[in-house]
This record gives structure tokens, sequence and C-alpha cells, in this order.
């Protein structure tokens, strides 16, 4: 730049100017619309089309919603209310059912002093799969042992429980808390006592039933110590064996009999009084429980070089796929009695939960199998390069990443199996859905209520199903090791 | 680890039920609990309230029963059953009596292998339908559509009357009473068909029951009673004989309220036998001398059952009818007890 | 391992059966084996024992005894007086008649659903979101029950249609009634019946649904054929001859003229007695078990569709951009071929899903198999054993047959490795 220039020059601009704003039309709120709503004819369209599906929607039953009643006595009351608080010919929804029959939806017929052991066994799951599921952070672990103290211990002074039980109840959430905080995996000695247990603070009844099953397990590992040291290979056998043997030989006789001299146990409840959520979830959460290791064996049985078991799993698991669960139920209730030998007779919620875990098993071995299959071969390779035998290779190697990759497959098929609970209705189980409404509907004060019922036992069906497929996402993201 | 838990208990269930299904007093006995297959919820004959507490005429049987074996009428568990599980819960050794409203054909009774022990109730198919259709027949109601509760002895019925009387009809199947309520009141179906029984029952509950008549014709016979397993007669016996110690104590007054009385002072020879006063029929069927009694004092005599439970003082406002004593024109007749 | 030298295969011990990896694999076979048949054997003896202290026997004489039980839906002419496996074979039918049509329905809702969840449109996309989160994670018995209990409780009683200020009116021009026990359709009439085919067992189809059967396949032929010579006259000159209107001629000619032969035309449903009759009545049970079903295993379609498309890589549309193809194109030559190879394994199991869904037919009261065999013969004839065994089979056996199908168009989608 020479100096005549800037005396030839009338003006020089020596600032830059500051950004215009760009039109209204392509900034704000106006841009999103344009480009997320009103790109084109199809676009626009189809934003009109939504809106009046909304519309659809709020216009019909937004009123119905918004007139509704949460205390009344009777369907006849809470009718007579919304037509005095909105005026004659109001719609109106009634509440007020869930807010009377709370009691049924969530624990059945269970005796309601009793109320106190489902709710224990709940908060205590948390506790249980706290070091399983949630080993990943530390402070959704803290979160959540946190939430599930606080609650459980809330829960249990509102209904009552005995002192003894609210220490006990106190002591393993808090100490399970302090524990979390630095040795997390020390949590899986209560994880792998906890069925014992919340199959015995369920059902009830003489404790020493529970401490057989316990002194089983030290005999079948005594005797895996001994077998060990004779021959590695047949020490699987022998524990197995000797536990077997001690369970249906002897465990009955010694627990009636403990029981008899020192009598020590709390009160118990038939399964015909269990109903409503607590049976969804119970059948729900031991259907969990055990098809997934008895997934994870078919899926390996199927994997296997062995022709015979290949064949026999392929052919369990195109049964099981092949015929509706539905079917299986009414074999649970009607064919299982032939099938055992004369005269044997077993809980009916036992029969269930037998036939729901056979069912999710096979779908979990596919799901599992598909893992297996989309592990590159050179991780099978790496490890026989390894010298380790079959076990330690799946247990160490293969399994801990096929099972990584299967996550979502295997959360949907928890998902599936746990909305299907409600099928228990067609076998005389009193599951939330149908038959715990129609008991609803069989009283005169609540006749002819549908919607109301079936509205709230699917939100709290939604509410579980899309925590666990959310909970699914966020393991996934968490245990991603690849992509870093 | 909870598998085990499972065989455990499998094995322990095994070993308690191994002993054979041949002796169900012995099992009763044994178990200290009596097994009667119910509704699954049917008001006025079996049906838990909130609390989960059953009550209703059937329960009552059943209650009875469990009074005059282990002696006290609350050692019951009531196994809901439905119209598909209902016979095969008995046939299986699930329950020992089966007190659920079941129809007493030849069929159920030799084919089926139960054993009809008697009959608590007299019943009988009839129709429903809103009084403004204008129907006084069941003859006019060629072309209608009619809810049916499916699995049932009304199913068979319904044909072959429409059939005999060259009318056409269209079904619709329903599950439970509940949902044949839903469907009937909505208009989805002209007429619902069921026992006269339960007709009523779900009219009583209506909110409006004098819009809906229920129509004349009875088009079949319903004799609705507790079954056993074929092949215990002992223990028919006993259910048998309990069912007709509540029908004769009602025969003689003999009621709840004044039963220790009538043990101590009824000149009766029959009453006195019947309370074991005098002989001891107990020990004919395996029981103590006092079952009787006890069976009567557990819900009243048939009497009593009826009205607290289904009578006309209760919504459900069932007329004693076929239901009466023999004396009073019924066709309730118990035997002797000698 | 010293002596090289040495024989290669040592004396057979009898602890190499449980050491020796060659025979391990075996004894472990036999074992399992043995521990199967045994077991297999145990359930089956005590079947015999318990069937015959019961005094019953496995037989299955029942379904050639007379029903007694009427049905409402029959897709062949069925009575009170005929057999429980006439019943039962209706049943199936039924079932196979519900599956199909959801399992049609189901796959347009759901690619529709999945194609929209990734469309540019923000409402419509998340609206199509909150749909196949809501149907996913609720249990199909709540939306049978919930979808029955609208039909029942919105739409009106057929008497509603009635008198002179009816408070309904037909829709389509007066030709379909809503009602809430089944929605009346039209039925085909004709003015020059052909009569028809008799099958034998009262199966008997009309000679004019065989004449249009034979003019639309016949059709469908020509228009192969015109197709291919279409192809061979571009591959030969390089210019396609225009077949549109000789397409169209061959499918829809015939059949207008079939149309007017016969005089086809349609029969409106009237109000007679009770119900309405004339035209074609399709119950509730069917039309709500249909869509519950369609709805459910849509939504979980939709997912399938949707992940199948964006496992597509980025490259493959930017690519067909860059040539120059239109969206629309792009997804119809470019993505979904692609896509579909992804889609069809889970697609197979959704529907076989339906299929065993449809089962909870009980609820609605729709008599499917488990409503006839499974249902009411089963519990009037007291053959639970039979009844269930023969019903499982039946289930087992469509299974088999619908993912046999489905592997075989899977194996022709399938990228073609050459």
């Amino acid at each position: 730049m020479s100096e005549i220039h800037a005396e030839t020059v009338a003006f020089v601009r020596e600032t830059m100017l500051p950004a215009e704003a760009p039109p209204a039309r392509e900034a704000g709120a106006v841009k999103w619309l344009r480009e997320n709503l009103f790109s084109g004819p199809v676009n626009t369209l189809l934003t009109l089309l939504g809106l009046g599906i909304i519309w659809f929607l709020v216009s019909h039953f937004w009123d119905w919603f918004a007139h509704s009643v949460w205390s009344a006595n009777s369907l006849s009351e809470c009718r007579q209310i919304i037509a005095e608080t909105w005026g004659e010919g109001a719609r109106g929804a009634c509440f007020a059912v869930i807010r009377e029959r709370w009691n049924q939806y969530v624990y059945g017929f269970y005796p309601s002093d009793l109320y106190w052991r489902p709710t224990l066994v709940f908060g205590l799951l948390f506790v249980a799969l706290a070091p399983v599921l949630f080993s990943e952070s530390r402070s959704l672990r803290r979160l959540i042992l946190g939430l599930t103290t606080a609650v459980t211990l809330i829960l249990l002074v509102a209904l009552g429980t005995p002192v003894l039980w609210l220490i006990f109840a106190a002591a393993v959430t808090i100490g399970a808390s302090v524990i979390a905080e630095r040795h997390p995996l020390y949590l899986l000695i209560f994880s792998a006592l906890y069925p014992l247990l919340g199959v015995w603070l369920l059902w009830g009844g003489s404790i020493w039933g529970v401490i057989m099953v316990l002194v089983g397990f030290g005999l079948g590992w005594g005797a895996w110590l001994v077998a060990a040291r004779v021959s590695p290979m047949l020490s699987a056998v022998a524990a197995a064996l000797v536990a077997m043997i001690w369970w249906i030989g002897f465990a009955g006789a010694a627990a009636s009999d403990a029981q008899n001299l020192i009598p020590l146990g709390i009160t118990p409840v038939d399964s015909d009084q269990f109903g409503g959520f607590l049976l969804s979830i119970t059948i729900g959460v031991a259907g969990i429980a055990l098809s997934l290791p008895l997934g994870i064996v078919l899926a390996l049985a199927r994997r296997s070089d062995m022709f015979l078991v290949t064949s026999l799993a392929v052919m369990f698991i195109e049964f099981i796929r092949g015929v509706p669960l539905i079917t299986l139920l009414f074999v649970a209730s009607l064919l299982l009695n032939y099938f055992l030998p004369p005269g044997t007779n077993f809980d009916i919620i036992l029969r269930v939960i037998i036939m729901v875990t056979l069912f999710a098993a096979a779908y979990m071995a596919e799901v599992i199998r598909g893992g297996l299959a989309a592990l590159p071969k050179g991780q099978y390779e790496a490890a026989d390069a390894l010298g380790l035998d079959y076990w330690k290779a799946q247990r160490l190697i293969i399994l801990p990443q096929a099972l990584k990759i299967s996550i979502p497959g295997i959360v949907s098929t928890f998902i599936g199996m746990f909305k299907d609970t409600t099928l228990v209705t067609f076998v005389g189980l009193y599951d939330p859905l149908k038959s715990m409404s129609d008991a609803v509907r069989a009283s005169t004060s609540w006749k002819g209520i549908y919607w109301e019922p079936y509205i709230f036992v699917g939100v709290i069906f939604f509410l579980i199903c899309f925590g666990m497929s959310r909970y699914s996402m966020y393991l996934e993201r968490r245990l991603a090791r690849d992509h870093r | 680890m909870k598998k085990s838990v499972f065989l455990g208990t499998v094995a322990a269930a095994t070993m308690v039920a191994g002993m054979g299904m041949a002796d169900t007093l012995a099992d009763v006995k044994a178990r200290g609990e009596l097994n009667c297959g119910v509704n699954t919820g049917l008001v006025g004959f079996a049906a838990p309230d909130a609390n989960g507490n059953w009550t209703g005429f059937d329960v009552d049987v059943c209650k009875a029963v469990a009074a005059a074996v282990l002696g006290d009428s609350s050692k019951v568990k009531y196994v809901p059953t439905t119209g598909q599980t209902r016979f095969t819960a008995l046939s299986s050794g699930e329950v020992d009596v089966l007190a659920r409203n079941s129809t007493w054909t030849f069929s159920r009774d030799t084919d089926l292998k139960l054993d009809f022990v008697g009959v608590n109730y007299y019943d009988g198919q009839g129709f429903m339908v809103p009084k403004e259709l204008g129907v006084t027949s069941a003859k006019e109601l060629d072309g209608a559509t009619i809810c049916i509760q499916t699995g049932t002895t009304t199913e068979l019925n319904l044909a072959d009357y429409f059939k005999a009387n060259n009318l056409s009809y269209s079904p619709v199947n329903i599950d439970s009473n509940a949902e044949g309520e839903q469907q009937y009141m909505a208009g989805a179906c002209d007429a619902y068909t069921t026992d006269a029984s339960g007709l009523a029952a779900t009219r009583a509950a209506f909110a409006d029951p004098e819009n809906h008549v229920i129509l004349p014709e009875i088009i079949s016979k319903e004799p609705l009673g507790p079954a056993v397993r074929h092949g215990d007669s002992n223990w028919g016996d006993i259910v048998r004989w309990t069912l007709n110690a509540l029908i004769a104590a009602e025969e003689y007054g003999v009621t709840s309220k004044n039963i220790e009385e009538l043990v101590k002072s009824s000149q009766n020879p029959e009453v006195q036998r019947l309370l074991g006063v005098t002989d001891d029929l107990g020990a004919m069927i395996g029981l103590d001398k006092e079952w009787a009694k006890r069976a009567i004092l557990a819900s009243g005599n048939y009497g009593e059952i009826f009205a607290a439970n289904i009578g006309e003082q209760t919504p459900i406002g069932l007329a004693r009818g076929l239901n009466a004593q023999w004396t009073q024109g019924g066709l309730l007749y118990a035997p002797p007890f000698r | 391992m010293t002596d090289v030298s040495a024989p290669a295969t040592p004396p057979f011990r009898l602890s190499m059966l449980v050491y020796d990896r060659r025979y391990r694999s075996m004894t472990f076979q036999v074992i399992v084996f043995v521990l199967v048949m045994a077991f297999g054997w145990w359930l089956v003896n005590n079947t015999i024992q318990n069937l015959q202290a019961l005094g019953k026997d496995f037989n299955f004489g029942f379904l050639f005894q007379r029903a007694g039980y009427d049905l409402p839906q029959t897709p062949i002419p069925y009575t009170s007086d005929d057999t429980h496996l006439r019943a039962a074979i209706i049943g199936l039918m039924n079932t196979v008649i519900v599956s199909i049509l959801g399992c049609i329905a189901a796959t347009i809702v759901g690619v529709v659903v999945g194609v929209a969840r990734l469309s540019n449109n923000w409402l419509f996309a998340r609206l199509m979101t909150v749909y196949v989160e809501i149907f996913r994670n609720i249990p199909l018995l709540l939306w049978i029950l919930i979808i029955y209990a609208l039909f029942t409780e919105i739409l009106p009683a057929p008497s509603a249609y009635r008198g002179e200020d009816p408070a309904w009116s037909m829709v389509l021009f007066d030709n379909v009634a809503l009602t809430n026990r089944y929605t009346s359709i039209p039925a085909l009439g004709l003015t020059n019946d052909p009569g028809s085919l008799e099958l034998g067992a009262r199966v008997s189809v009309s000679w004019a649904l065989i004449a249009f059967m034979v003019v639309l396949i016949g059709g469908w032929m020509v228009r192969t054929a015109l197709h291919k010579r279409a192809q061979q006259i571009q591959d030969a000159t390089g210019q396609r001859p225009t077949t549109w209107w000789q397409t169209l001629a061959v499918m829809t000619v015939p059949s207008l003229f079939l149309i007017w032969f016969f005089g086809l035309h349609l029969l409106p449903p009237e109000l007679k007695g009770f119900n309405f009759s004339g035209g074609m009545n399709v119950d509730n049970s069917f039309v709500v078990l249909w869509l519950a079903l369609t709805l459910y295993t849509g939504a979980f379609i939709a997912e399938i569709v949707r992940a199948g498309i964006l496992a597509v890589s980025k490259g493959q549309s930017e690519a067909a951009f860059a040539l120059g193809l239109r969206p629309r194109r792009t997804m119809n030559l470019v993505i979904l071929p692609q896509a579909l190879r992804v889609i069809i394994p889970p697609l197979i199991s959704q529907f076989l899903n339906l299929t065993k869904n449809s089962s909870l037919a009980i609820a609605v009261g729709y008599m499917d198999l488990r409503g006839t065999l499974g249902g009411t013969t089963l519990n009037q004839t007291g053959r639970e054993l039979e009844a269930m065994v023969l019903m499982m089979a039946i289930y087992l056996a469509l299974s088999l047959i619908i993912s046999a199908g489905m592997n075989v168009f899977n194996s022709r989608v399938k990228l073609k490795e050459r």
C-alpha cells in the first residue's frame, strides 16, 4: 500500500465489519423448522400428518386424563365425583382403583403383615446385582446402593418390619455399600447366597432347608477337593454326585430332623398367595437367572464338534423355539404330572418357572451362538496356542468376549421373557395384567373398569422393560473396548 | 446355584408326594391341609377378596370337608382352576376335591375318571338379554349373536338347542365370566348364556339389573357338584357324606347356632346319630365321632350356606327353587344317616 | 516321546477313554447318549404308569367323534355334527390365515416405520420412535386386551344402525358397517354363476375363482416373457422397447372381461334381525388379533429394518449420490438390496414369533388351533395328552415350514460370492 493511494482514496476501512446476522429464515428456530420439518413437500406433509396424529390423540384422551380421580371407593362413586367436579357428561379416568387395590396389584394375596418380606427381597436384589451389573462404574454403583439402602429401609419401616429383620436389612444394605467402596468383588459372596435367601424369605418356612442345601454345596466342594488329588478329571463328577446324593437322599430328612430339634423358621407362604407384580417379578428374575447359564451350555453344545451333543442341542432348541410358550405353560399345568413318577406333585409356580426357563434358554442359546460365531477365529486359535484346555479357553477368552457381543440380544431375550410372564394367567395364576384385573372387576364396586388397570400395568411394564433396554445400551457402550 | 435349590425342592416334593395317591384321607391328614380346586373367580360361588380370603358357596363345601377331616375349616388351600385345567388338576392329584361348579355328566363321570359325589346346586342353562331387545323367549333368538364361555358344557347345550329348534346363531367365545360381562354390556352379543345361577349373579351386579331379563327357557340340566378322583371310594364317601350332612342338617333344623344345644338336648335319633351323640358313624369312614358336627359348624348347614352366599338376602339373590329341601318341593334329599 | 521310531499307536488302555483326546469325546458322547436315553425312558415309563393308574389310554380315536360345538368363523363349512378332526383343521386354517395376513401387514408397517425413523423430519421420526418403544416394551397380551376393549367399547352394536335416524351409519358409500361384533363388508356376487368345483369333504371352490386365478397367473407369465424379450432387444440394440401398455393390457383386460362375463358385483351388507347379513362379517376377534399382532411385530420389524439400513456403510449412499442417483433410486437400487441381507434372518424369527404369538387368540376367543384342538376339544374329551402332543407337533411343523421357506428366500438374496 503506497501512501499516494491513501491520500487519493476517499475512505479506507481499517477494521473488519462485524458479521451480519443471517437472514431471519436462515437462523434460529425458523431455520431449524425449515430444515427439520418443512424441507420439502413430502416433509411438510409428514409434519402435518404427525401433528394430526398428536392432535387426534390429545383431543381424544386429554380430557379423560385431566379429569382423573384418585380417591374413591367404587366406580360409581368415582363417576359421581367426576360429574360433580367437571359437570354432567364429563369423561374422566378413575385411577382410584389403583390406589385402592394397589396392594393386590403389587403383592397379590400375600399376607399383608408379611409385605416386608417381598419388599426386602426386592431391595436385596439390587445389592446382589451390584457386583454383577454395576461393576463398571463406581459412581453408578454408589448411586444404586445408596438409593436401595434408603428406599428399602424407609419402606421396611413403613411396612412394620420386625426389629430383628430391620437390623438385618440395615446391616446388609449399609454393609454392602461400605464393602462396595473397597472390594466390590466381595459382594459376589452375597450374590451367590442371594437366591437361597430370596427363596426362603418369599416362601418362608424352616431355615434348615436352606442350611441343608448349603451343606450340599459344602459336601460337593469337599468331594471336589478330595477327588482332585486322585484325578482332576473326576473331581467335577464326584462333586456333583456327592451333592446330588445329599440333596435327594438326605437333605429333606436332615432338615426336618433339625427343625424338630431346634425349630427355627418364619411363617410359610403358599404359592397360591403369590400374585400381581410379585409373581411376575419372581418368575421373571428366576427365569433370567436360570436361563443364562442354561443358554450358555446349550450354545456351547450346539457349537461343539461332537456330533451327538450337537444334534441333541439342535433338537432341543428347535423344538422349544418351534412351539408357542402358551403350549409349554399348558404342558406345565396339564401334562407335567404325567411325565413324573406317579403321585409326584410339585408347586405350580416352580413348574411355570421351569418351562419359562427352558423357553428363554433356547432363545438365549441362539443369541449366544451368534456371539460365539461373531468372534474372530484368531481368538480360538490364540487360546489353543496358549495351551489352554477347552473349559479354560471358554472361561477366560471366548465367553467373556462372546457374551459382551451378545449383550443386546441377551437383554432383549430377558425383556421378552419378562413380558411373557403375563401369559401365566392362562394356567390359573394371578398375573397383574389379566387375572388380577379380572379379580378386581369381579367385585361389585369396580365392575366395568377396563382402561385404568390396563394403563397402570402397561406403564409399570414399560418402565421396567425400557429401563432394562436402556441399561443394556449403556453397558454396551461402557464395555466397548475397541475404537477408543 | 439357584437350580440346585429347585432340584432340592423337587426332590423333597417327590418324597412327600411319593406315598401314592390311593389313600387321599391319609395324605390330607399327613399334609394337614385340604387342597380344594375352585373357580378363579365367580362371585357367590368362589372368589378371593382383596386380601385373598376365599368366600362362596363352593368354598364353604371345601371348608366343611376340611372341618370334618382335619378339625379346622381354615386348613384349606384353594387352588384356582380354569375351565381348562380343573379336571387335570384333580386327576393329577394337585387337588383332593374339586368344588368348582362343574356339571355332573356321564362322560365326565366315566371317561374322565372322576367321581361326582353329589349335587350341591341344581342348575340349568339359561339366557339373559337386554330388555330393550323385546325378546321374551329363547326361540326368538334366531340369527342372534350369543356370548358363551369356552370349555364348558354350555357350549354343547347351546349347539344342541339351536340345532333342535332349527335356529341359527353366531357364537362369541369368551374366556372368563368377567369378559363375558364386558362383551354383553357393550352389546357385542345379543344374549349371554351360562348357568342360570351365574346369570343371576352377573345380572345382580349390574348397575341397572331391571333392564335385563333372564329368559324363561332353561335348556339343560346342570347338576353342579363336588368331584373326587375315581378309585378312592373311601375319600369319595367322606366328601359325599359331608355334603349330605349339610343337607340333612337343614332338614332336621340343625344350624350352626343351635348345634351345641341340640347335641345335649335333641331327642331325634337321626339328629343324635348325625351329631355323633349315639352311634359312631364317623368310624365307618375313618373319621371321629364329631365329624359332621364340625362340618356343620364350619359355615352352617346347607340352608345357611345358601343364604349367606347366594340367597335372596345377598346381591346375587337366588331363590331356592329346585335347591329347596324335598319337604319344600325341591330336589335336595339326603339319604338317611344310619 | 523320546523314541521317535516307536510304533505310533500305543496299545489301548481303559484309562485312555478318559485321558486320550481322541477317545474322550467318544466317551463323553456315549455317556450323554445313555443319560438322555435313560431320561427319555424314564419319562415314557412314568407316562405309561400314570395313564394306567388313571385308566386312560393313548389313542387319537377321539378325533373322529362328533365335536358337538359350534365355531364362529369357519373357512370351510362346519357344523356341530362334524368331527373333532374337522374342528382342529379349521383351527389350523384360522391360525394360518391370521399368521399370513399378520406377517404381510407387519412387514409393511415395519418397513414404513423403520424408514420413517430415519427420515429427516424431526417430528415424524420422533413419533415413530415413540411408537416403536411403546409397543416393544409392553406385553402383547396387553395390546390385544386394549385393542379388544377399544373395539368393544367404542364401536356400536348393530342395533345402532337401525331405525329412521340411526346413531351410526355405514361408511364407504354404505358398503361397510363397523360394529363391536364384526366388520361387515360387501360380499361378491355373480350374475352368471358357473357353479363350483367340489373337492370332497364339503369343500368347494367356485369356478369363477379358478378362472380368475388362471387368468392372473397366465397374465403374469406373459408379462415375464414380454420383459425378457424387451431385455433381449435392449441387450442387442441398446434400445428398450416400450412395454408398459402391453403389460398393463395383459394384466387387466382378461380380468375385466371375466368380471363382465360373470357379472361380478358387490353385495352390500344389510341389517336383518339381530345382525347384518348379505355381506361378509369379519369377526372382531380376528381383526383385533390381527391388528395387535401387526402393530406389535411391526415395531420389532421396524427396528430390524432400521438397523439393516444403518448397517449399509455410508460410502454406498455417497457413491450412489456421486453417480447422480436420486434419493429414492438410491434407496431402491443401492441401500435396500444390501440392507435386505442383514434384515432377512431376524425377519424370519419375527415371522416365527408372530405365528407362535397368534396362539394368544385365546384372549379374544378367536378359534385358532389352540382354541379348537387345544381348547374346546381337549376340554370336552379330556384327552389332554393326545391333544397337546398333536397341537405341539402341528405348531412345530408350521415353524419348520416357515423357516425352511424363508431360508430359501434368504439364500436367494444372499451375497453371491463368486
